[in-house]
């Protein structure tokens, strides 16, 4: 658990992050969102004491973070950047290897868990691991950046804008694995980002910043649903609400008893999927399958437009 | 071009630098048409071969301590702690090399006498600033996200210094010495002046006896070492660049 209290961030007299106070559940995923200059990155870097706060404090598990030394305190926590960051003199395996050798792990010991998380994100560790960062792909460099900031089996990963550098079909193939990392390891996930539709597809919890205050901190169907400012909608945007609000849920949660004709759909597809497919191929209904290949109903177009309609 | 011909060309021409330090005896057809009759052809008043060994010893032992000096002059400018001197050792640097190296040598002879001292001396100011500029533009321009990702990962200071500062800095560090040993190679033939021994006293002699071939011989000298020890040390850069994964 992190519990920010009051947190604050003065330069020369300006606060960039201004009294924010917000409890960060554990093993989830918690996204900070808002504009450049908003302060988001600021609050992210003061949890590990990249930059120190002028005033209140943050708690990790309980204990203060200033409890211990800075590079100490950095050790324990995972830290990926946009532009991965990746040493480009260190193979991959002594990229990975970084924050282990520091804490003096055991050769065999580093050597494993290296080899454990580039198995993990689908590079050969014979193959990636000698290799160095220049000889790899934007995406795989990014991945071996994600894999470093795990090394050390930390509770907390803090993440800032790490997808923002790749192209939109890498980007959503990262974001599929940092949820199956997520739920694998049960790490408790800060992520910096910009973009809406990553926020919405990976918080639990959304924080929308705005002149260095938190406006809105909750799960994103309360954002779309109960917007506390006009910002947070403008964030949201007026013409995308309906559809936010169908990719938050999966079609299982949508689904009636009942019979339906065509290629049916996964139940953890999300209900946003099901409406463009209903509306592509032309149906009223589409049949849900469970993960397995069950049959389990079947979702209707109408069911879907009443669920995707402002909530009264 | 082939990509042969420019390391062929090099081969060749430190295989007639140590032919004619070896047997300079041997090229004396080549200068004879320079001198006048009964004139020697080739240097006569010691050995070429020694003279150009203590000639590279100062050029090595100066660079050696400029480059020491100005690396740690470098690091300690660019520490938070040290910041407030950076202007300052940059101007300190900056006069070593607007002072004349005649200068240098005429202020320091008094100081510590004749010989190899001041000369030195000279050498030492004259290497500095190369060096200790691009050790600075190195450590000030590393990228941002990999200095970000070694703060980040817990390094303390002194092991990103370590681990990834001076390593990525190493290239660009080692271009600067290679510039310094070739403005030192031919600064020390002044040294010649204040009686140290290096190549400048070949030419020295040449021009007190209006022998031309002598003072062709020292400059080919000197200026034959500068050109295999600047490409020598361009390829020492290259494969550290390459090792540093920049290039």
């Amino acid at each position: 658990m992190i519990e920010i209290d009051a947190i604050t961030k003065q330069y020369d007299g300006v606060a960039v992050v201004d009294d924010v106070s917000m409890v960060i559940e554990p093993r989830t995923i918690t996204v900070v969102v808002g504009t450049s200059g908003s302060g988001k990155t600021t609050l992210l870097r003061m949890i590990n004491r990249l930059v120190e706060p002028s005033s209140g404090a943050i708690r990790l598990d309980g204990e203060d973070n200033r409890s211990i030394a800075g590079y100490e305190l950095r050790r324990r926590i995972g830290y990926a950047i946009q532009g991965h960051g990746l040493f480009p003199h260190r193979t991959v395996a002594q990229n990975i290897a970084t924050v282990p050798s520091l804490l003096g792990w055991e050769r065999r010991r580093i050597d494993l868990k290296v080899a454990e998380l580039l198995t993990l994100f689908q590079l050969e560790p014979e193959i990636y691991g000698p290799r160095y960062p220049h000889e790899l792909s934007g995406g795989q460099q990014q991945r071996v950046g994600v894999a470093r900031a795990l090394a050390a089996e930390p509770n907390v990963l803090l993440m800032d804008e790490p997808f923002g550098a790749l192209d939109p079909i890498i980007r959503a193939k990262a974001q599929e694995d940092l949820l199956a990392i997520q739920k694998h390891f049960g790490t408790t996930i800060v992520l910096v980002t910009h973009d809406m539709n990553e926020a919405f597809h990976l918080a639990h919890k959304i924080a929308v910043m705005d002149q260095g205050k938190v406006v809105q901190y909750g799960p994103p169907a309360e954002l779309v649903q109960t917007p506390a400012t006009s910002f947070v909608e403008t964030l949201i945007g007026e013409t995308e609400r309906p559809f936010r609000l169908l990719s938050i849920s999966r079609a299982g949660m949508a689904v009636e008893p009942g019979e339906a004709a065509g290629e049916p759909i996964r139940e953890d597809r999300t209900q946003q999927d099901a409406l463009a497919d209903l509306l592509w191929s032309g149906r009223t209904a589409l049949p849900v399958v469970s993960v397995t290949g069950m049959p389990m109903g079947r979702v209707t177009l109408d069911a879907l437009l009443k669920r995707a309609a402002r909530p009264l | 071009m082939k990509a042969w011909l420019p390391t062929a060309l090099r081969a060749m021409l430190l295989l007639l630098l140590n032919a004619f330090l070896l047997f300079p005896e041997s090229f004396e057809p080549l200068f004879k048409s320079l001198v006048q009759p009964n004139a020697p052809a080739i240097y006569n008043q010691g050995s070429l071969l020694n003279l150009t060994l203590l000639h590279l010893k100062i050029v090595f032992f100066a660079t050696l301590i400029a480059a020491i000096i100005a690396v740690l002059l470098a690091i300690l400018v660019t520490r938070p702690f040290g910041s407030e001197f950076l202007p300052l050792s940059r101007s300190l640097v900056n006069i070593g090399q607007t002072f004349p190296p005649v200068a240098v040598l005429a202020l320091a002879v008094p100081a510590v006498g004749f010989g190899e001292k001041p000369t030195l001396i000279a050498l030492f100011l004259y290497g500095l600033l190369p060096i200790f500029e691009n050790t600075l533009t190195a450590l000030t321009n590393l990228p941002r996200s990999v200095v970000e990702a070694a703060r980040g990962s817990g390094m303390t200071g002194f092991q990103r210094l370590l681990q990834i500062e001076l390593p990525l800095s190493l290239p660009v560090i080692v271009g600067g010495i290679r510039l310094s040993v070739v403005i030192s190679l031919s600064t020390a033939t002044i040294g010649s002046t204040v009686a140290a021994k290096t190549l400048g006293e070949v030419i020295i002699a040449g021009l007190q006896s209006n022998n031309l071939a002598f003072i062709l011989q020292g400059g080919l000298i000197v200026g034959a070492l500068a050109v295999l020890i600047y490409d020598g040390l361009s390829a020492v850069e290259a494969v550290l660049a390459r090792r540093a994964g920049v290039r």
